[in-house]
């Protein structure tokens, strides 16, 4: 069974709103940059860097990061890994780094991202913004920026569909059984 | 997806299990080029190397490869073990998986002895060279080197030069680049062309003039010296001149083809130093490559469900 | 005490019998076959029902390996295999340790037999002194000893002077010189055959020129001689056309095969198991077709087994290092009988081959049910399906390509010299 708990437009008011908390929260996008996770993070970044680019004016540098060398269940997984695309084309030493991704969950993806990120240098501060903050946390991780809180099970499914054509974006709950 | 836990040769994987090995390689070669060329998946794992043959470059290799993803590595030397008092290599490799070890690197002289391991072990078995049967992961890292400087395979034109009969070297590189759809021309003198090769899909050369001509990727590989003594050959002068990829012979290639080697190297015999230090060279790239694709395939392997 | 076969489909080419008899056993000989309720009472009733009852099997190629290589196979465990193959008299080759090349081993070899045999064995005696192909064996003192034939078997006679000395000398005695064919140097090295299948898996192979350049010249050596040649363990079809055409022109030569030789294709071999490493190798499919094709013919005369029995320690190694031989006393019937099932020929020939024909080749008294025959007797259920389990074989050798196999045909009892063998 599956429910929709945003619609395009949800997710449009979430990320505005999160883009005027990071500026409000850094004072401005001087030394912020923004690394989506792979892969529900990347399409979220870009989006939260175009408002951030609308409120502020100037271009905010976004990178994206592949954390699947980083987890901690590589023999635990039923499905093998399948590596992707990671390029953060700057360097992140110094500077307020907004790790973006579209659910947080357990938190242990994040505590990946941040393995991998402090391998390409490091950051002065490391946030965290999500689109949905579904709990069931597993690490003491907390999100800096959450566009909703939305309670689940733990067997419960979070699916977050982001794309070029807002009208189709949206994010569904499935439930487990 | 990867369906063995053992990788024994390319002759077993698939042409997705291929790419996918590849695809993955790429993402380690993004590491290494970092300032820290290390990530932790491995973490916990060891790797253990068990050569009962002289190498170094394939051991250092996988040893930096396993490294590189945070296991520990431990070389195994046979020289200074047991084996040389006798024991078997099943309870050499059973001693060694009782010590704790996750995977074990396996080159021997005799085909068939990592397949043998593989069926008595509970760890896997990454098969570094066996006889004149295969060493996936040199034909991996060569697709790899490939496919950087060319974008494709399929329909590309690889010609191999030399000691085909005795070279696992070849015969895994002609079941990968099969697989992926290349054009494989095979050149060397008919007393080192194994039997019924051509049923393999390749093209059989004796000319190297006419072997090279057009192709897009020159492979050529290590002679054995003692080939001469045991009479596959007159002399190693006429080898090189007959089968030596010269500058010469090199021009009848495209002209953007590149110049592959597993190494060692034997300057002046199957190579010219102006071809292996020249331009098209690629050969110090597959040794670079060689350790992205071995943590690829450690890294894939301890993913597969035991 | 009498021993009464009962109901049983007696086939004995050897009296042109094929047909439901009671066969007789009196001690140690055949009393007589007798047309069903005719026969005197016996002490025993052995009943055939749905058996063949035929003359025992004759195998005129084994290792038996003792003297010397206890740890394999000795010759109690040995002829035990064979009256469990349904073989009631083995042919042992002399490459034991020490070889048999001087009478005291023939006479070791059968005095043991007599103590801890199972079956008649018969020795083989060595060509030449240690199998060097340097200098031949005393033949008379061997044959006087109890040797019916020669072999080099394991090593060839390298040495072509030797070999045509050998088929020349051994005319005296009318005894045949059996020849185990291979260039050594074309086989240097090599583990299984040559071709595709040996491209594929990176091991060296064993050309079949290796077997058929030394078949040619011991046919062109008997010719020149006149002697008595048989070639062992064909498994070439180059060796089945030489050997063909030697025959046409009347070249005293016969010829034997193995199961192995017409039941297994090279293309095993990628699973890497030793257990198919033999030498000579098993061959291509052509060549399976060839050997069954030179059964068919009468090219080839024999089925013997060439049984190789060895520890597990030798076979289980990398490919290079393993032993090579099959132990294949305890599936050879059944393998052979499978000939009979694909039409290449008729229980009729298949006795001949495997019974009758080996024991005229090494002159003994065997593979026959007549009157007064030594009582040895194989009893067949030709339709029973087993599966080959080399765990329960009883030679020490579990050493068979053929585990695991479902195979038809099997060995009910086995009476040898009026001793009978049965098996729950």
């Amino acid at each position: 069974m599956s429910k929709e708990i945003l619609d395009s437009n949800d997710i449009n008011r979430a990320i505005r709103r999160m883009a005027h908390e990071i500026i409000e929260k850094n004072k401005g996008t001087e030394n912020l940059c923004l690394v989506g996770i792979q892969k529900g993070g990347v399409v979220l970044a870009g989006r939260l860097a175009s408002q951030i680019e609308s409120i502020e004016a100037g271009p905010i540098e976004v990178g994206a990061l592949d954390i699947t060398f980083y987890r901690d269940d590589l023999n635990t997984k039923e499905e093998q890994p399948v590596v992707k695309r990671t390029d953060v084309p700057f360097t992140i030493t110094g500077k307020t780094v907004v790790l973006v991704d579209d659910v947080l969950f357990t938190g242990r993806s994040i505590r990946a991202a941040m393995d991998a990120l402090t391998d390409f240098g490091r950051p002065a501060y490391i946030q965290l913004a999500v689109l949905i903050d579904r709990g069931h946390r597993e690490l003491p991780i907390r999100a800096d920026y959450a566009g909703k809180n939305i309670p689940t099970s733990f067997d419960d499914l979070v699916e977050v569909v982001l794309e070029e054509d807002n009208s189709k974006n949206r994010a569904v709950l499935i439930s487990g059984q | 997806m990867i369906k063995s836990k053992h990788l024994l040769g390319i002759k077993e994987l698939s042409a997705k299990e291929i790419y996918h090995i590849l695809d993955t390689a790429s993402g380690f070669k993004d590491v290494l080029k970092r300032d820290i060329k290390k990530v932790p998946p491995l973490r916990g794992k060891s790797v253990v190397s068990l050569f009962f043959e002289p190498s170094t470059r394939t051991k250092t290799s996988f040893a930096l490869a396993a490294k590189r993803l945070s296991a520990d590595f431990v070389n195994f030397s046979v020289s200074t073990s047991s084996v040389i008092k006798g024991e078997t290599i099943q309870d050499t490799a059973l001693t060694i998986q009782s010590l704790g070890a996750d995977f074990m690197i396996v080159r021997h002289a005799s085909s068939g002895v990592p397949h043998l391991l593989s069926n008595i072990l509970e760890m896997s078995v990454i098969n570094a060279g066996d006889g004149a049967n295969e060493h996936p992961t040199q034909a991996l890292l060569d697709l790899f080197t490939i496919l950087a400087h060319k974008k494709r395979i399929e329909g590309l034109t690889v010609s191999i030069i030399g000691d085909i009969a005795h070279s696992r070297v070849a015969k895994s590189n002609i079941y990968a680049l099969t697989k992926l759809g290349a054009n494989v021309r095979v050149i060397c003198p008919p007393t080192l062309m194994p039997a019924e090769i051509e049923k393999l899909g390749v093209d059989v050369f004796h000319s190297t003039d006419k072997g090279v001509k057009n192709c897009d990727v020159v492979m050529t590989l290590r002679l054995q010296l003692e080939r001469q003594s045991k009479g596959f050959l007159p002399s190693l002068e006429e080898y090189f001149n007959l089968y030596g990829l010269t500058s010469e012979r090199l021009k009848l290639a495209k002209d953007d083809a590149i110049v592959m080697h597993p190494g060692p190297m034997n300057r002046g015999v199957e190579i010219e130093s102006a071809v292996a230090d020249g331009p098209q060279s690629v050969i110090l790239e597959q040794v670079t490559n060689g350790i992205a694709v071995r943590m690829a395939v450690l890294y894939l392997l301890a993913g597969v469900k035991k | 005490m009498n021993i009464l076969i009962k109901n049983g489909r007696v086939i004995d080419p050897s009296q042109n019998i094929d047909g439901y008899k009671d066969v007789l056993i009196k001690g140690r000989k055949i009393q007589g076959l007798y047309t069903k309720g005719k026969a005197p009472d016996a002490g025993k009733i052995i009943d055939a029902s749905n058996c063949i009852v035929i003359p025992g099997l004759v195998d005129m190629h084994t290792h038996l390996r003792e003297p010397g290589f206890e740890y394999k196979e000795t010759i109690k465990t040995g002829t035990m295999a064979a009256v469990k193959g349904g073989f009631t008299t083995v042919c042992c080759m002399p490459n034991t340790k020490p070889v048999n090349d001087t009478i005291a081993v023939t006479e070791f070899i059968l005095e043991r037999s007599l103590k801890e045999g199972s079956c008649s064995v018969y020795p083989i005696g060595a060509i030449t002194i240690s199998q060097k192909s340097e200098a031949l064996t005393e033949l008379e003192a061997m044959i006087k000893a109890g040797c019916i034939a020669f072999s080099d078997d394991g090593m060839p006679v390298t040495n072509s002077v030797m070999m045509r000395r050998a088929l020349e000398y051994s005319k005296i005695f009318k005894v045949p010189i059996i020849s185990h064919c291979e260039d050594l140097n074309l086989s240097e090295g090599g583990v299984m055959n040559e071709g595709f299948v040996s491209t594929i898996v990176g091991l060296q192979g064993i050309p079949k020129a290796a077997e058929e350049t030394m078949v040619a010249r011991d046919l062109s050596l008997c010719e020149l001689t006149g002697g008595r040649l048989h070639i062992a363990h064909v498994s070439t079809e180059g060796s089945v056309k030489l050997i063909r055409n030697a025959k046409s022109r009347g070249i005293n030569v016969t010829a034997e095969t193995c199961p192995h030789y017409f039941s297994l294709t090279d293309e095993a071999v990628i699973s890497y198991d030793t257990n198919l490493k033999v030498n000579p190798p098993i061959r291509t499919a052509h060549d399976v077709e060839a050997i069954k094709e030179g059964l068919k013919d009468g090219t080839i005369d024999v089925i013997a087994t060439d049984h190789a029995p060895h520890h597990i320690d030798d076979k289980n190694k990398e490919f290079d290092a393993a032993a090579f031989g099959i132990s294949g006393l305890e599936t050879a019937f059944a393998l052979s009988l499978h000939l009979v099932e694909q039409g290449t020929m008729d229980l009729n020939q298949l006795i001949m081959k495997i019974s009758i024909t080996p024991s005229k080749i090494m002159g003994i008294n065997k593979g026959t049910l007549s009157i007064d025959a030594d009582a040895d007797i194989t009893i067949i259920n030709p339709e029973n399906k087993f599966i080959v389990d080399p765990s329960k074989f009883a030679s020490k050798g579990k050493n068979s390509p053929f585990n695991k196999w479902q195979l038809k045909g099997t060995v009910e009892k086995t009476v040898s010299m009026g001793k009978v063998f049965e098996w729950k």
